[in-house]
């Protein structure tokens, strides 16, 4: 992370590095994702190598200390922002699988003891595809990170865990999940390996997102040990940070499906013919791809600005927030009237236009998915 | 390196504009509001000599200075950052400053050396729009004919800002009306020249103390040199497109700042409605999701996350322009948005604060009357958004009117 005294200049350019890796990004979420797209939601499951495929590119263990077995790289917000705009082009639910790993692995840096870190961590940094997740959602309406009905109880054994949690990322796959609990009136975290007991793992089926394997996890007296409480009395486990990351990742994401809407309608519209002239010749047509590609712009620099704020160790809390209320709002407007333009061939599953106004659907409601 | 945090000395800008704005505008802006037709109001006289003074005029389309290789925040962002906090104070007052019009704006863009010279510390409106031309320029009406050293000019010029207070108005009139737009050409018109009369000064809904006048030309001479760039009618149709490009092109420069007014407008309303809410104990914290907020709640934040994404468009087609690239999508987009967004914010924050709101004893009423013009001039909503349609789907102004 750059130190933030350094007086840097307004600037929109990538660096070298950040280049390179997008463009190889930007081929792989054109070749290997994009193209399973639609398969992979019909069938509501990825192929079975695509996320060792995805673990070739080293996404998760890239900043995983050397001696835990990663590479040892800067923990960097910012690219993996770039990462999920242009794997969340290619496909939402592709994106944030693939990412799910990661998210689990920038906890335990940003947040784990050094123990923590070498027990978890060294079984995710592999060249094979190895899940963590988190386990923060529950189901329920007027759902509130801060404010869990999940509880942790401590005991002389450990802590005891009792609660449902929601939309819980390949949790079927994972190693370890992270569940956020409520503990002794504050928010905290514990890690829960494969297998505890106590432990249920149920698939939930969703109106989109269906490839990316979302579960109900159901936690009934399951014991974990003191040492796996992340973070303690002295240094709580800050949740926000982790909605707040979680936010920037999945709006990128999201930035990435509406530029595919856009990418997708422009095009369709300047070739359908309706009245003697393409559509687009139709100011009604025309201003609703305008506004598309301007509340793009707009979404990816408010994205842009909150991760670049992470990266720089400012704080990103307030603008994080801004541009998740934004995206929520911009990204489902975006993804209907993909639909819209497209009129009653919109509506049929020939196109993936439908697909991405159900995946869409998603952003005002997930957290604590992408936590970049 | 993506950072869109802005640098010590664009702050510095910032800081010292918003002084400007909060120990001189904000003041008086009620007083004015009120008083709306008047000489050049005396409070802004010196604030207009000391801006001279800093040269902060004429600085659009220039690049970012300091030389050398490398990213640059110059003039336009400098530009975008400074309007911004003076319309925060009063936009009506800014566009009365004398010696900041939009005249001067074209003139550092397109003038010569002799023409900076003589009218670069003048105050010079800017006058387009004809009772039957608005948005559609290329369609001006008013005609310059060439009689021996003497440019002839005829017609009738209206929504000219300025153009009553102003030393001199830059008049965009057209050498041959067959033609269409590549016969369009500007001219310098010193205040007092024979043949030219302001007929009248607008009575507006806001930006009231802003001068708005219509002109009439009859048979008003003025000398051969006084024509801005070049005097022939380009002969080819590539060359005509091109010749009127190049007119709009200053657009791509004054867009962000007129987009910039409308951001500084519609924080000085978020803000007074902050502060009104605050009283009565509302006071967002950002700690709880969206619909788990209360609506006002909710409602400021929505607000808030609009006017960022305006000021972030805005910035970047500034940081375009800084950069030498082309950035007329870019340019559009950020007026497009801040515009709407811009009326959005002052009207909601009108309703959300309910009688005090609407009350003349606020501001907010008057910032709700201000940012209408804000989504017209400089080109319309409409017009932006056809603009950045014709970038987005690859459509030339022929197909897609």
């Amino acid at each position: 992370m750059t130190a933030q005294a350094i007086d840097l200049l307004f600037d929109l350019n990538l660096t070298e590095e950040q280049r390179i890796t997008r463009e190889s990004l930007i081929r792989f979420s054109n070749v290997e994702v994009q193209s399973i797209s639609r398969l992979s939601d019909e069938d509501g499951a990825v192929p079975a190598d695509f996320y060792d495929k995805t673990a070739q590119l080293g996404l998760s263990l890239l900043s995983i200390p050397e001696e835990f077995g990663g590479a040892g790289m800067p923990r960097s917000p910012l690219s993996n922002m770039l990462s999920l705009e242009d794997l969340g082009k290619g496909d939402m639910s592709l994106a944030l699988g693939t990412m799910t790993p990661l998210s689990f692995v920038n906890v335990l840096l940003d947040q784990g003891s050094e123990s923590q870190q070498e027990k978890y961590l060294s079984e995710i940094a592999d060249e094979k595809f190895k899940v963590g997740t988190i386990a923060l959602m529950e189901p329920k309406a007027t759902f509130e990170a801060t404010e869990l009905d999940t509880t942790a109880d401590k005991t002389d054994a450990g802590y005891i865990l009792n609660g449902e949690k929601s939309m819980v990322a390949l949790a079927e796959d994972a190693l370890s999940i992270l569940v956020v609990a409520q503990c002794d009136g504050v928010i905290s975290a514990f890690v829960v390996e494969r297998g505890a007991e106590g432990l249920a793992i149920q698939k939930e089926e969703f109106m989109g997102l269906r490839p990316l394997g979302l579960y109900r996890v159901t936690l009934t007296n399951t014991l974990v040990s003191d040492s796996a409480r992340v973070g303690g009395s002295d240094n709580p486990f800050d949740v926000q940070r982790v909605v707040d990351l979680g936010n920037i990742g999945l709006c990128a994401a999201a930035v990435g499906c509406c530029q595919a809407v856009l990418d997708y309608v422009v095009p369709y519209v300047n070739e359908r013919v309706a009245f003697g002239e393409p559509i687009s010749n139709r100011q009604s047509v025309a201003f609703m791809v305008a506004d598309m590609a301007t509340e793009i712009e707009a979404m990816r620099l408010m994205v842009y600005r909150a991760a670049s704020r992470a990266e720089q160790g400012l704080g990103f809390h307030k603008e994080a927030y801004l541009a998740k209320v934004l995206v929520a709002d911009k990204a489902m407007e975006i993804g209907t009237n993909g639909v819209q333009l497209l009129g009653g061939h919109g509506f049929t599953r020939e196109h993936p236009v439908e697909m991405w106004y159900r995946n869409l659907r998603s952003v005002g409601i997930l957290q604590g998915v992408a936590v970049v | 390196m993506i950072n869109l945090e802005l640098p010590q000395k664009v702050k510095n800008t910032q800081m010292m504009s918003h002084q400007l704005a909060a120990g001189v505008f904000r003041p008086i802006a009620r007083k004015y509001d009120k008083i709306e037709h008047c000489e050049i109001p005396k409070e802004l006289v010196p604030v207009g000599k000391m801006l001279a003074a800093a040269g902060s005029g004429g600085k659009l389309g220039a690049d970012g200075g300091g030389g050398g290789e490398g990213v640059k925040n110059g003039g336009n962002m400098m530009g975008v950052v400074g309007t911004t906090e003076m319309a925060w104070g009063c936009c009506g007052l800014m566009l009365s400053i004398p010696g900041m019009g939009l005249g001067n704006a074209a003139i550092s863009a397109v003038g010569s050396p002799e023409q900076k010279e003589k009218f670069g510390k003048l105050y010079c409106a800017m006058a387009i729009t004809e009772p039957g031309c608005g948005s559609d320029s290329a369609a001006v009406q008013t005609t310059a004919v060439l009689e021996g050293d003497e440019w002839v000019l005829n017609g009738e010029k209206i929504f000219a800002t300025a153009a009553d207070r102003g030393d001199a108005v830059v008049v965009w009139a057209s050498l041959d009306k067959t033609i269409g737009k590549a016969a369009i050409k500007s001219f310098l018109v010193e205040k007092g020249t024979p043949g030219m009369s302001v007929v009248r000064v607008e009575d507006k809904m806001g930006l009231r103390v802003s001068d708005t006048a219509a002109l009439l030309f009859d048979n008003c001479r003025i000398p051969k040199e006084n024509i801005m760039g070049n005097p022939e009618i380009a002969d080819t149709e590539e060359a005509r497109k091109k010749a009127f490009g190049g007119v709009m092109q200053t657009f791509d420069n004054t867009r962000p700042q007129v987009a910039a007014m409308s951001l500084g407008v519609a924080r000085a309303a978020l803000e007074l409605a902050k502060e009104l809410l605050e009283k009565e104990s509302v006071c967002p914290q950002y700690n709880k999701s969206f619909f788990n907020s209360t609506a006002l709640e909710a409602e400021l934040y929505k607000m808030e996350a609009e006017l960022e994404a305006s000021r972030l468009l805005t910035l970047k087609a500034a940081w375009m322009a800084d950069n030498k690239i082309p950035n007329s999508k870019e340019a559009s987009m950020c007026k497009a948005k801040a515009g709407r967004v811009g009326n959005y914010i002052t009207l909601r924050c009108v309703e959300i604060c309910g009688s005090l709101g609407y009350s003349e004893d606020a501001l907010l009423e008057k910032f709700a009357r201000d940012s209408k013009i804000l989504d017209i001039f400089e080109g319309t909503q409409q017009i932006q958004q056809l603009i950045v349609a014709r970038h987005v789907l690859g459509k030339s102004s022929r197909d897609l009117k």
